[in-house]
């Protein structure tokens, strides 16, 4: 057994500080458990949110050692033996409370997308007749378990605070979801275009970096809706390269 | 439909008032199939939950949904199915929930593909299932090892889709009747700390289990029994509340992950169970009127797997839960057990690496990540976890309204379809299924009733009160302390096995805690102050608690998931009993209640399946 300090954020969004606490370590433990201690022993008041305990649900997410991290799945013994451990909310969202935020945006975000809409069933039992490759496809998008933390990293969220226009690599993940589904028929690309505000993602791949689930946000999803919007939407030199790209 | 400042009170007791005809409390599968039933049906539909919408139960759900939809073979039919589930819960099931849960399962299930849902495809483009334990067929529709996930998240986009309104972590602290009737709930807003009041026409409770009573378990901190607790206080009797599910597959090392699931699906897989002895157990375990069901030698078990279902049959750790579970236990108790008090579960000796990982994608994960184990090169460490209420609102089979009008519930809070012992994959179908019958009852049962029932102020500005007591203290316990005791108190006398003793300790030790917890405290504010919500958890914790341990101890014998050591035998009498709980002023009694007998069709038909095996 051996002690580590954990600096903790405690506060509201305008007031808060920083906080240290010196938790006991048992083996396997992770950044969560250590905060459980804390809410048992020093402070019950301390605001976390949590549900799986396993990488599952996208409750426990917030910033350690200033990466955007699932704190039930960061085990201590990866982080510098060193240093203190730093907890702080995600930056992106507004503060409720010490590691609890705001993230009512994205349920904004997710309800703005149009609904699935299936094309018509393939048998005459009313279902349909697809392939396992058609489900993985859309599986490595639909295993998003909303932790919000490629939402987190995203400058245009984190630095710019674009969340009105801008609905972010978790919710191009859901649209790309839709639009790999293999019965799904409706068409998003005016929506990612207009409302999604694809157009913001510069491509700098920060989301996929920090996603727990490892999708491949943008090159699997984001690229392939931009090349989508801009074939539907008309940019006739684009149109023109791909001709060539596709005749040559 | 309506929010306004309306209600209100007095000074720090003030409350803003909403109103529905349709107010369902939790949004996991069954609440959230519940307020799709009921807008579709024309009612104006709020649901109310604990965590952000889509974290609920339902998300951690990971072997499948139970439904005979026959892909696999032709045979497996709704009869089929419903004997099964009649035999898993060893006749104790309410026959007409069984049946209906038989009939409508693969009409939920395919409604769930039309919505959205992908699951895995056989070869020829159908949805593939799985097998698991207690059913004849491969019966489970899957998407890896994340069918909740895919589950919840097509339900929750339908809801909201829907025009569904959510009310995101907002917890129900108390129920409010007009005259017999249900009228209203008393939730807070996590956020603040302030609370509010829903005015509904009918009432669903969709609110989950109970399992964070215990030590060990595989449930989350919002699994306190809070709806089994508010529909006792509201005078709804609740049913077989003894049969907690023990999962027999929680990992158990290192102590940090302790209680977490293992999928049954890894069994379900090929995944082989065995001591430090290397002994395959369960053959030694399988009851003697099942046997015939199952391989008689590793070698008949090993060509099952492999694909040959017809001439083989199922290897022995596909039996029924309770059997697997206790089976560990002892193998532990006796000694053959690891170090850390599991057992040995190998799925890396049966499937290449790829298979693993494509089939159990979050296991591996899971095991990778957070006990340093590679389950496609090592064997997993087991031991049983608290996981599931079999026992719950005693709710009518066609409608699921509960004994109080305007009081409905569904999924796991509600009883009836599982009986004594649930099979693995028949809760998600359950929440679909009955979700589904709640919502239609409830938009109905509130299209009957005129004008929305009325609301005591009085009874809601008491209430308020009683929830803010624990402030006005300066000194006292902290809850947090008071949870830990009594988790300790569940797992050492009320867990896989127990005695007409130490259910008595419980019930005392229960008393004590909640003496106590009236007189602790809670420090900081009300804002987002995990000590208070754990104050006011504690009561629904106690209450279900005690309705648990008080069911086990009316049933003096064993059966199914209740296991008594000083009765260890089934006895004849309660083979068509059950045990009901009421409260009443403050006491809570226990009755027993025959089970309603089955028409001569379905029993003969039963009854064929117990002699073929
Ligand atoms: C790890 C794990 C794996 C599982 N795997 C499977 C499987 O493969 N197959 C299967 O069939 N079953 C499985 N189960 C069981 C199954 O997932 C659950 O029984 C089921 O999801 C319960 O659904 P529900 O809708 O009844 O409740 P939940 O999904 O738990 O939802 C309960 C809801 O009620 C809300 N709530 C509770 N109390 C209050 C309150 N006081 N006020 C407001 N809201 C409240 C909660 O916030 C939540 O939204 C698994 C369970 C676990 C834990
Ligand atoms: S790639 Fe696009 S979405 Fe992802 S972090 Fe960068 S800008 Fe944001
Ligand atoms: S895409 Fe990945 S990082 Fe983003 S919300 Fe989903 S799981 Fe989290
Ligand atoms: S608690 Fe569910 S992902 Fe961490």
């Amino acid at each position: 057994m051996s002690e580590r300090t954990f600096r903790i954020y405690r506060g509201m969004q305008q007031q808060g500080e920083i906080v240290a606490y010196r938790v006991e370590i048992s083996e396997g433990m992770v950044v969560l458990d250590a905060l459980h201690d804390i809410q048992e022993q020093q402070a019950p008041d301390l605001a976390v949110r949590w549900n799986c305990k396993a990488g599952k649900c996208g409750s426990c997410s917030a910033e350690v050692n200033g990466m955007p991290r699932l704190t039930c799945m960061t085990r201590i013994d990866e982080l510098p033996a060193d240093q203190p451990i730093t907890v702080t909310p995600m930056q992106a969202f507004p503060v409720i409370k010490d590691l609890v935020t705001d993230v009512s945006s994205n349920y904004a975000a997710n309800k703005s997308i149009p609904a699935f809409k299936p094309r018509s069933p393939d048998a005459p039992d009313g279902s349909w007749r697809f392939y396992q490759y058609e489900v993985d496809r859309a599986q490595e998008f639909k295993k998003c378990i909303e932790c919000f933390l490629c939402q987190d990293v995203c400058h245009v969220l984190r630095s710019h605070g674009k969340h009105e226009e801008f609905i972010g690599p978790a919710f191009l993940v859901r649209v790309a979801a839709y639009e790999t589904h293999p019965i799904d028929v409706e068409d998003r690309s005016t929506y990612v275009k207009e409302h999604g505000g694809i157009g913001y993602c510069n491509i700098t791949k920060c989301c996929t970096e920090v996603c727990p689930e490892h999708i491949t946000i943008t090159d699997n999803a984001i690229i392939p809706l931009k090349e989508r919007v801009v074939d539907r939407h008309y940019d006739p030199l684009r149109r023109l390269i791909q001709m060539v790209r596709r005749t040559g | 439909m309506g929010r306004g400042a309306e209600g209100g009170g007095v000074g720090a007791h003030t409350y803003e008032t909403v109103q529905h005809d349709v107010l369902v409390i939790g949004a996991g599968g069954a609440g959230l199939r519940a307020a799709i039933e009921a807008k579709a049906e024309g009612a104006s539909v709020g649901v109310v939950c604990k965590s952000l919408l889509g974290k609920a139960h339902t998300v951690m759900a990971e072997g499948g949904i139970a439904a005979a939809l026959g892909t696999e073979r032709a045979e497996d039919r709704w009869q089929v199915h419903f004997r099964d589930t009649m035999r898993g819960g060893r006749g104790l099931n309410d026959w007409r929930m069984a049946k209906i849960h038989a009939e409508e399962a693969p009409v939920r299930v395919h409604e769930l593909e039309a919505w959205g849902a992908l699951f895995d495809r056989t070869p020829d483009g159908r949805i593939l299932q799985r097998p698991f334990g207690g059913h004849s067929y491969s019966r489970l529709a899957h998407v890896g090892d994340r069918t909740g996930l895919e589950m919840i998240r097509t339900l929750q986009d339908k809801a909201v889709h829907a025009g569904v309104d959510v009310y995101m972590e907002c917890t129900i602290i108390r129920l409010f009747k007009d005259g017999d009737r249900m009228a209203g709930a008393l939730g807070y807003w996590r956020a603040t700390g302030r609370f509010v009041l829903f005015r509904a026409k009918a009432i669903v409770l969709a609110t989950g289990g109970a399992g964070k009573a215990w030590l060990i378990t595989s449930n989350s901190w919002e699994y306190t029994g809070d709806g089994h607790a508010l529909a006792l206080a509201a005078g709804a009797d609740l049913l077989g509340m003894e049969f907690v599910q023990f999962h027999p597959t929680g990992m158990v090392w290192p102590p940090s992950v302790r209680g977490t699931l293992v999928t049954e699906g890894v069994r379900g897989e090929g995944g082989v169970l065995r001591n430090t002895q290397g002994e395959r157990f369960m053959f030694n375990y399988l009851p003697a009127a099942w046997r015939n069901d199952y391989a008689a030698d590793e070698a008949e078990a090993d060509l099952w797997v492999k694909g040959d279902r017809v001439h083989n049959r199922r290897p022995p750790e596909l039996v029924t839960r309770d059997v697997v579970a206790r089976a560990i236990f002892r193998e532990v108790h006796e000694g053959r057990g690891t170090p850390h008090g599991g057992v040995y579960l190998d799925i890396a000796s049966r499937r290449d690496a790829e298979y693993i990982k494509r089939k159990l994608p979050s296991m591996y994960h899971q095991f990778r990540q957070l006990a340093g184990v590679d389950i496609t090169r090592d064997p997993m460490e087991v031991a049983p976890t608290c996981h599931y209420m079999r026992g719950g609102v005693k709710v009518d089979p066609e409608t699921q309204e509960s004994t109080v009008p305007g009081l409905f519930a569904a999924g796991e809070v509600a009883a009836g379809l599982h009986g004594a012992n649930r099979l693995g994959g028949n809760s998600l179908s359950d929440l679909v299924v009955f979700g589904q019958r709640a919502g239609w009852g409830a938009a109905q049962c509130a299209a009957r009733v005129g004008a929305v029932p009325r609301v005591d102020s009085a009874q809601v500005e008491a209430a308020i009160r009683e929830a803010l007591g624990p402030f006005e203290r300066s000194e006292g316990e902290s809850p947090f302390v008071l949870q830990d005791e009594l988790r300790h108190l569940m797992n050492d006398n009320v867990g896989i096995t127990r005695t007409g003793h130490g259910l008595e300790e419980a019930i005392a030790g229960i008393a004590r805690l909640r003496e106590r917890l009236a007189r602790s405290r809670v420090t900081g504010s009300r804002a987002y102050n995990p000590g208070w919500h754990t104050w006011l958890d504690l009561h629904f914790m106690l209450t279900t608690s005690e309705a648990v341990a008080r069911g086990a101890l009316e049933r003096e014998e064993s059966r199914g998931a209740q296991y008594r050591a000083d009765c260890p035998e089934a006895v004849p009498e309660w083979q068509v009993v059950n045990v009901l709980v009421h409260l009443a002023d403050g006491t809570m009694s226990t009755r027993p209640e025959r089970v309603p007998e089955m028409p001569g069709d379905l029993r003969s038909m039963v009854e064929e399946a117990y002699r073929r095996v």
